[in-house]
């Protein structure tokens, strides 16, 4: 078949010495290197912003945020804990005291060197009666923190869990100076970490310029950074297309194929462990039945949703929180898929046929939300089912409907670890349970794994436990959605976290000019 | 009209200004009861999908805004009327250094698009009164509408992509950035200037037209022709000057329109003004802010009636004394 002629090789040679030419530099992009600027157009912002680590979020502060603190432990693009702050740690043997040896040479942008205190009061922050964080369910676990000598801090948890390294890479704990009384000082900005805050216009930008003595040698490559707030989506993509920024989040996923045509414009797509769900209280009639919840979770058309919701960019799931960029993602589950037979069979066995549902939906909830809720009105109505759907308003949607409204949508950005998204949305009497959903063998099986410090077991628990949540559970959870963010061509990166959309949130440490 | 107490435009002004301090007062009363109307509060707005009610109740603890209503009424109005503006609840920043970069942007905004939309505006309304019927009014009369007609984010996302996308000539994003050159910002804002600039023009435009179209009946314009003065001069300098109250009425609310009004030309370029940060603060229900935005653009629209009906005056004194 190959037959070589005079045009045939001319096309080879040049092809290969065009390849030759581009490729070196290919190579070279891969290459971290120092200095530049990067600008990032970054949505969720607002002009109520503001840098304290116990009203965040999400938005431009948080990326801003990571860029100038650390955590004791971050969590890499293998969705491993590996060590940042913290240079070791140490569990006992019931995984319920745990000691973190900090770093030498890691210091403030003062000069001031870190110190236990600091830590300590860095989680202070969101324990105790009059915190506003939004993380203090997280801690209450947590019994004491202590320090132990100069370099070292130990917590100690009510119960043994194997997994709480994960948890002091949530973004709320950054480390940051403490006061004389012990009280956070997160209004002075300092950190630990690559850049200082220059400029914090909370809604509009944040300048960050680079640290000479930023203890990381392999991080922080830009000279500046900027981040911009850029709210319209349109806008967002308009700012890449015309080079006024380099990096974007949250394209618009239905014009996303045209971005990708423009040279030089590209997407960056990781699966992380965000989800929607459809949280149907479990005791409220008639969705107390578990076999109406089968039946709902068999009348929605997940392909649908993914294809015309999210436009492909995202994977089917399973009716579990745990996704595949979960440690102990159980991929061999049966998958509950749209079967309107199965549907009816089971609202049969529920003697509830013709069952009427009232779905309380909201842009609020996710981007597609309403959308969403109509296509299932519209694929249920062929098991027999009369999906009422019910707009609300946006505004203030987290507030008055979702966990007051028995049936409505939500979306969660997950958590590294399965024991954490579990406890917290899962467990009986968890704060945010929004399906009101008791389930006696799963609530020992979390209590038994979270201490358990064997890989295997554990395995074999959370296994048993994503089944569990996905045939009796009260959440639909029809797709994971992807993070995509947008890039050009004057930046490069290694392998993307999937944590968060921008590398884990940690792209202004970790990206360098291409 | 009694007899006159001192020059009777000052006594106007004078009054006028008091009845726009009283409004100034109800509309403080107003805003904030609207937002404390709306569901929800600052707590549970900032916390979102985390706001439990403990943390919800540590929030508005810390905020005072567990106190009745009409206290934290009073004890705002008593910082504003001490000069203090308070601190914005959301982030605790002073709401006088959060509002005075902002403002600084919207009135260069607002007068970068008056000092070109004006002068166009009112030259274009003069010649489409001067050739009325002919092809110059229909052809001004259809683009200035269309112009109207389409919602200005369809207009800005227009000219950003031929202007900006497509021929790369003007910046997308108009955040000048921290401290940037008048030039900076004048390239910068010309986006967002152009695009208000088509959207007031058409109003403008066809007031001045009307009011001086109206005017042309009068027996002192034909007794000008007649004296032989050439049809623009006619219009200039006999037509105009009796026209112009209400064309400087329309000025007036379109100038202040262009400062209270532009929030969505602001979202789509990107433009730090006042609408943007007002939005954010009923959303996020930071009365402070709100209160404070909802008296800059109130007083706005006050001073600028207020001067509207001072050069009314000036141009045709026979206003003062209402039959």
């Amino acid at each position: 078949m190959l037959s070589m002629t005079r045009r045939g090789l001319l096309a080879t040679s040049a092809a290969a010495a065009a390849g030759a030419l581009i490729l070196p530099h290919g190579v070279r992009a891969q290459e971290p290197k120092r200095g530049g600027t990067m600008r990032i157009g970054h949505g969720l912002g607002a002009t109520s912003d503001s840098i304290d680590p116990a009203t965040f979020s999400a938005g431009p502060a948080i990326t801003g945020m990571l860029a100038v603190c650390n955590n004791l432990v971050e969590i890499d693009a293998a969705n491993q804990a590996v060590p940042e702050l913290a240079e070791s740690w140490e569990p006992d043997a019931e995984a319920r005291v745990w000691t973190f040896r900090l770093r030498d040479g890691a210091t403030f942008s003062d000069g001031r060197r870190l110190t236990p205190q600091d830590v300590i009061a860095s989680f202070n922050h969101h324990r105790g009666e009059d915190t506003i964080s939004a993380a203090k369910a997280s801690l209450e676990q947590v019994v004491d923190i202590r320090a132990d000598g100069d370099n070292a801090v130990v917590f100690e948890l009510a119960a043994g869990n194997a997994d709480f390294p994960y948890m002091t890479s949530d973004y709320h704990f950054i480390i940051m100076p403490a006061n004389e009384d012990g009280s956070l000082n997160w209004q002075s900005g300092l950190g630990t970490g690559g850049y200082v805050l220059e400029n914090f216009e909370p809604g509009v930008r944040i300048s960050l310029k680079r640290r000479d003595d930023y203890w990381k040698p392999d991080r922080a490559w830009f000279d500046d950074v900027q981040i911009l707030t850029i709210n319209d989506p349109t806008a967002r993509q308009n700012a890449l297309m015309t080079g006024e920024v380099d990096v974007i989040n949250g394209p618009d996923l239905s014009t996303v194929h045209l971005l990708q045509r423009r040279p030089g414009l590209s997407i960056v797509e990781t699966t992380g462990t965000a989800h929607y769900t459809l949280p149907m209280f479990c005791d409220v009639a008639p969705f107390n039945d578990v076999n109406v919840r089968l039946a709902l979770k068999h009348a929605i058309n997940r392909e649908e949703f993914l294809e015309k919701v999210l436009r492909g960019f995202g994977q089917v799931a399973n009716d579990s929180p745990i996704t595949p960029a979960n440690p102990y993602y159980a991929a061999d589950l049966p998958q509950n898929t749209y079967d309107p037979d199965k549907a009816r069979h089971y609202l049969k066995q529920a003697g509830m046929e013709g069952l009427q549902v009232e779905l309380s939906t909201s842009e609020a909830a996710f981007t597609g939300a309403v959308d969403a809720a109509q296509l299932f009105q519209q694929s249920a109505k062929a098991a027999g089912i009369d999906i009422a759907v019910r707009r609300e308003p946006e505004d203030g949607y987290w507030s008055n409907v979702w966990l007051k409204k028995p049936f409505c949508m939500g979306y969660w950005n997950g958590r590294p670890t399965e024991d954490d998204m579990f406890s917290l949305v899962y467990a009986q009497g968890a704060e945010w349970n929004e399906s009101h959903w008791d389930n006696e063998r799963f609530n020992e099986l979390l209590l038994r794994a979270r201490a358990e410090l064997n890989q295997d077991l554990r395995r074999e628990m959370y296994r048993e436990m994503q089944e569990l949540v996905s045939q009796d559970g009260g959440t639909i959870i029809p797709v994971f959605p992807n993070y995509v963010d947008a890039q050009n061509d004057k930046v490069a990166h290694g392998d993307v976290a999937g944590n968060r959309f921008l590398d884990g949130w940690k792209i202004v440490e970790r990206w360098w000019a291409a | 009209m009694s007899a006159a107490q001192g020059h009777p435009l000052r006594r106007m002004i004078l009054r006028r200004l008091l009845i726009g301090l009283f409004t100034l007062f109800v509309i403080s009363v107003l805003v904030f009861l609207a937002v404390s109307l709306l569901p929800g509060d600052i707590a549970q707005q900032v916390l979102g999908q985390a706001a439990t009610p403990e943390t919800v109740a540590a929030f508005r603890r810390e905020l005072g805004l567990d106190e009745p209503l009409i206290q934290r009424y009073i004890s705002w109005i008593g910082g504003v009327l001490t000069g203090d503006f308070g601190r914005s609840l959301a982030n605790g920043r002073p709401v006088a250094e959060l509002l005075a970069g902002r403002l600084g942007n919207t009135m260069f905004l607002a007068t970068y698009a008056a000092v070109i939309a004006v002068p166009f505006a009112v030259l274009i309304g003069l010649l489409a009164a001067l050739w009325r019927g002919g092809w110059f009014d229909r052809t001004a009369n259809v683009l200035t509408l269309t112009a109207i007609s389409f919602p200005e984010f369809f207009i800005a996302y227009i000219l950003m992509y031929w202007l900006s996308v497509r021929l790369g000539l003007f910046p997308s994003i108009a955040d000048p950035g921290a401290s940037p050159s008048l030039g900076d910002m004048i390239t910068r804002a010309f986006l967002p200037a152009l695009t208000l600039v088509l959207v007031v023009t058409a109003h403008m435009m066809r007031m001045t037209r009307a009011a001086v179209v109206n005017v042309l009946g009068a027996p002192y314009i034909a007794m000008a022709r007649l004296k032989g003065a050439s049809p623009w001069r006619v219009i200039t300098w006999h037509a105009l000057p009796n026209a112009l109250a209400p064309i400087i009425n329309v000025i007036a609310l379109n100038v202040a329109w262009l400062i209270a009004g532009v929030v969505i030309v602001e979202v789509v370029f990107v433009y730090p003004g006042l609408g943007q940060l007002m939005v954010d603060s009923v959303t996020n229900r930071d009365i402070p802010v709100v209160q404070a935005c909802a008296l800059i653009f109130a007083a706005v629209y006050i001073l600028l009636n207020l001067l509207a009906d001072v050069l009314a005056i000036a141009t045709n004194p026979r206003l003062l004394h209402p039959r």
